[in-house]
């Protein structure tokens, strides 16, 4: 019998150090899941992305962190919350490039390019989730040692 | 080339080698600490007592960089320039690298190379330091 889904986990978002800890707890999820060392190294990248938003834009959040088995599929989604102005135009804020301060313009469209699903969902005043999922490709590797 | 103590003002170690500057990078940085980096080598190369030929970032040990830590490097070799230093980026991972890429990431500005030992080439030190394989470097 298999185990039952790790269950969710929830980060907060609130300093660069949670920042880092998010990065290592969604590699070692990642990489738990069979993920290969490329889309391991591209949802981290999109996971920091879009973190670093909800601190800087988002005025701090948290993530929530599951995972996911469909079948033979394994999967990992992350939810990346925050109660702060939300985003007013959306198709703006995923153009390349567009920044209302500081950054490069590149996380949300970024992100959204490095992940095999990804829902923004956002109110002003309100606040905005951003939510990503991949799947581990191919079957699941042959555990050695499983009974 | 003897490397002088490391630099405690930050806590990445910015080494001198020779006339370069070999700053190395490992594992997770916060962003604080990346912008401290940042400030700490221009006034590095301002005050170093003989010209900086150049600087070298090592990136071999760094599993991703994202668009803050991208514009970081970025804007640490343009400061560097407008020092009259060169700067390059050594090693980075190909995982990184194809992630950069799909993030839209592609940093012309920057100068890459393998390894630190082509990096130092690069800037026309180290041993196999014959001709420069850059153009930037031609005079
Ligand atoms: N969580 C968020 N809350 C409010 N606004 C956001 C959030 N995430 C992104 N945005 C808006 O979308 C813009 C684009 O985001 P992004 O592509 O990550 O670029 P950057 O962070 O470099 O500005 C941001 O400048 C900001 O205006
Ligand atoms: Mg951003």
């Amino acid at each position: 019998m298999h185990a039952p889904p790790a269950p969710t986990a929830r980060l907060p978002i609130a300093s660069d150090a949670d920042l880092a800890w998010v990065r290592q707890q969604v590699r070692q999820a990642a990489a738990g899941l069979g993920f290969g060392l490329v889309q391991q190294t591209k949802l981290v990248t999109a996971a920091s992305e879009l973190a670093r938003n909800t601190l800087v834009h988002g005025g701090g959040g948290h993530v929530e962190m599951t995972t996911l088995e469909e079948g033979a599929a394994r999967g990992l989604r992350l939810s990346f919350v925050d109660n702060g102005p939300g985003i007013r135009d959306v198709d703006l804020a995923m153009t390349d490039g567009y920044t209302t301060g500081g950054g490069l313009g590149m996380g949300l469209s970024g992100a959204k390019r490095l992940v095999q699903e990804f829902t923004l969902d956002s109110r002003p005043g309100e606040g905005t989730t951003v939510t990503v999922t991949d799947w581990a490709a191919g079957l699941p590797s042959p555990r050695t040692g499983a009974p | 080339m003897s490397g002088l103590p490391a630099t405690p003002a930050s806590s990445v170690p910015v080494l001198a080698l020779g006339d370069v500057l070999l700053v190395t990078l490992q594992g997770e940085l916060h962003d604080a600490t990346a912008e401290q980096l940042q400030d700490h080598i221009s006034h590095r190369i301002a005050h170093h007592p003989v010209p900086v030929g150049g600087v070298v970032i090592d990136i071999s040990g760094v599993e991703i960089v994202d668009s803050f830590l991208g514009r970081i490097l970025a804007e640490i070799a343009a400061n560097a320039r407008l020092l009259a230093t060169r700067t390059v980026v050594a090693g980075m991972r190909p995982a990184v690298a194809i992630t950069l890429v799909e993030l839209g990431l592609t940093l012309p500005g920057l100068v890459t190379a393998l390894d630190v030992d082509r990096a130092l080439s690069l800037l026309g030190r180290g041993p196999g330091s014959a001709a420069p394989a850059h153009p930037e470097g031609d005079a």
